[in-house]
């Protein structure tokens, strides 16, 4: 590289930081900067009346799963209120990964194989509730599964429950919404790599004598794995750190992670605990998405 | 061949779980949109067609307050995410990597891998600090708030459009002269119009359905329409929330739609 192009690229990656600098400021004031003053807080202890007082303390980290016994003073216990909430998150986000695979995969086949023009359409209708308000779609599942919703006043009229079915404000709820709002994240990286995809190779397979069975395992499923493997972590990790639909569908009672730090910010006065709740949600989110990357990005070299 | 409609792709029963798939991605959102046009209470029960409920929703004050506000900020948000969104993609995109490019690439796309409920009260933090130092209440917070989580939405089919454009154009321009700025006003911005219009418009779309880090950061007072039926849901359901649901999702289908034209007829 001559001096002159080394000058030129010098100036290059100025201007490069210069066109980013707004846009670095803004979200280094209004995203980043928050987060690092938040993990400060979760090491501070709790003030009476909520905030923080400025001594350091571990009680914010130690909260997530001990409390102190509160007859001896010193001497602590797994809590299990916080145990059960961590472990409701886990086992709901869990069923929702696996439910929204389950019926996300034959979804996204039945778009990719339409002729184009269709496609497009098809994927129209996956996109507009992933677009549309998660509020309006959680009360939307609201609508439906609740005591006097449309599925039990039309499973009443039908004759096939004598009694209203009491979903709405259970585990079972939260799930359905889950599911439910978070279905489209599933569909649309599946379809991206079933788009891909040689359709030539199932007619090479068919003409071999290989059985449906054997298509479907050798060559349907080694190729949709990567598409499989980013629509779960784009529906593990959302419905991790649900807030909304557990608050809606799960009535107060069933909460999940999101709710717990959202509590000790009000009612809990626990501010530190919240922070540490927080800041450990966002770390097991971004090994998720760590693996995701990784994932995505051998899949680009490779294809 | 003995079986005619042998189609390689088809799997059994594939079709039918798709089908019932979009069934049910659909009922509720139209069983919703439907019964806000109920003359009765219920959302189970169809007494006729009315709008009264679009009346009941549009004669309350806080909902036109709420409206107002969400207008507001979104449209400020969405003014300035797009500006620093346009100008970050020009930046980072169409020259040789540089060090760095992935620290700002990650920045910017942060919001995108933050969960909500984390980000709402980082912000609570961050802004309840400033509020007690300086005593402003105003809604310049929720502005920037929401103008931080939309920079990624309208940075991305903004960089989209400019990794796809040819530099011939603006080569040419510099050959004849044009000074920089005359060939960003004159070439680049007309070829990459669409591309902020459509980020714009995503951006309002997703500053207009917060819910979670407004709720956190506005201060009392300050309800948008999406934490004003957050609100009113807490108070147990009547068919105004229908109404004004309604009018949000017919909103976001209006833009949705826009902005799948505006990306598509450029293929």
């Amino acid at each position: 590289m001559s001096a002159a192009e080394q000058a030129q690229s010098a100036t290059s990656v100025r201007r490069a930081w210069l066109l980013s600098a707004p846009a670095l400021v803004l979200l280094g004031v209004a995203a980043a900067g928050p987060l690092l003053i938040m993990l400060v807080y979760s090491f501070l202890s709790p003030g009476e009346y909520g905030n923080v007082v400025r001594d350091f303390s571990w009680d914010g980290w130690r909260g997530i799963l001990w409390s102190e016994d509160i007859f001896e003073p010193g001497k602590f216990v797994l809590a299990d209120a916080h145990l059960t909430i961590v472990w409701r998150s886990i086992k709901l986000s869990l069923a929702t990964t696996l439910l929204t695979c389950l019926i996300g995969f034959p979804t996204a086949w039945f778009i990719a194989t339409k002729p184009p023009n269709f496609r497009v359409l098809w994927l129209f209708l996956i996109t507009i509730p992933f677009w549309t308000n998660l509020l309006i779609r959680t009360f939307a599942v609201n609508e439906v599964i609740r005591q006097e919703g449309l599925l039990n006043t039309y499973l009443l009229w039908a004759g096939v429950i004598t009694e209203p079915l009491r979903i709405i404000y259970t585990d079972t709820a939260i799930f359905v919404g889950m599911a439910y709002v978070y279905l489209p994240f599933m569909v649309l990286p599946i379809y991206a790599a079933i788009d891909r995809f040689d359709m030539r190779l199932l007619e090479a397979a068919y003409d071999l004598y290989a059985s449906r069975w054997q298509v479907l395992r050798r060559i349907i499923l080694p190729i949709v794995k990567p598409g499989i493997i980013a629509g779960s972590i784009l529906v593990f990790v959302p419905s991790l750190g649900a807030y909304v639909i557990p608050r809606i569908l799960g009535g107060g009672k069933n909460m999940m992670i999101g709710n717990f730090i959202d509590l000790q910010f009000g009612q809990g006065r626990n501010w530190p605990l919240g922070a540490a709740m927080a800041v450990a949600l966002l770390i097991v989110v971004a090994t998720a998405l760590f693996f995701y990357t990784r994932a995505t990005s051998r899949d680009d070299a490779h294809g | 061949m003995a079986n005619r409609s042998f189609s390689a792709s088809h799997l059994p029963g594939f079709a039918t779980i798709a089908i019932l798939v979009f069934v049910a991605l659909y009922t509720p959102i139209l069983t919703m949109a439907i019964y806000s046009f109920n003359a009765g209470t219920s959302v189970s029960d169809w007494q006729g067609f009315s709008l009264n409920w679009y009346a009941v929703a549009w004669a309350n004050d806080d909902v036109q307050d709420a409206a107002l506000r969400s207008l507001t900020v979104a449209s400020a948000a969405t003014l300035i995410a797009t500006t620093v969104a346009t100008m970050a993609a020009l930046g980072t995109t169409r020259r040789r990597a540089f060090r760095g490019r992935g620290v700002i690439e990650l920045m910017i796309n942060q919001p995108l891998m933050v969960p909500d409920i984390v980000t709402a009260v980082s912000l609570l933090i961050f802004v309840a600090a400033i509020k007690v130092a300086t005593g402003y209440q105003g809604l310049i917070y929720l502005i920037v708030a929401h103008s931080a989580f939309c920079v990624p939405f309208a940075y991305l089919p903004i960089k989209a459009r400019l990794q796809g454009m040819d530099l011939a154009l603006e080569t040419a321009a510099a050959d004849l002269y044009a000074s920089p700025w005359a060939t960003f006003r004159h070439v680049t911005l007309p070829l990459l119009l669409p591309a902020i219009i459509a980020g714009a418009m995503l951006a309002f779309v997703i500053s207009l359905d917060d819910v979670v880090i407004t709720s956190f950061v506005k201060s009392g007072g300050q309800d948008t329409l999406p934490t004003y039926m957050l609100g009113l849901l807490r108070r147990g359901t009547k068919p105004d929330v229908n109404a004004i649901a309604t009018v949000l999702l017919g909103f976001t289908v209006l833009l949705l739609t826009l902005f799948f034209l505006l990306t598509r007829k450029r293929d």
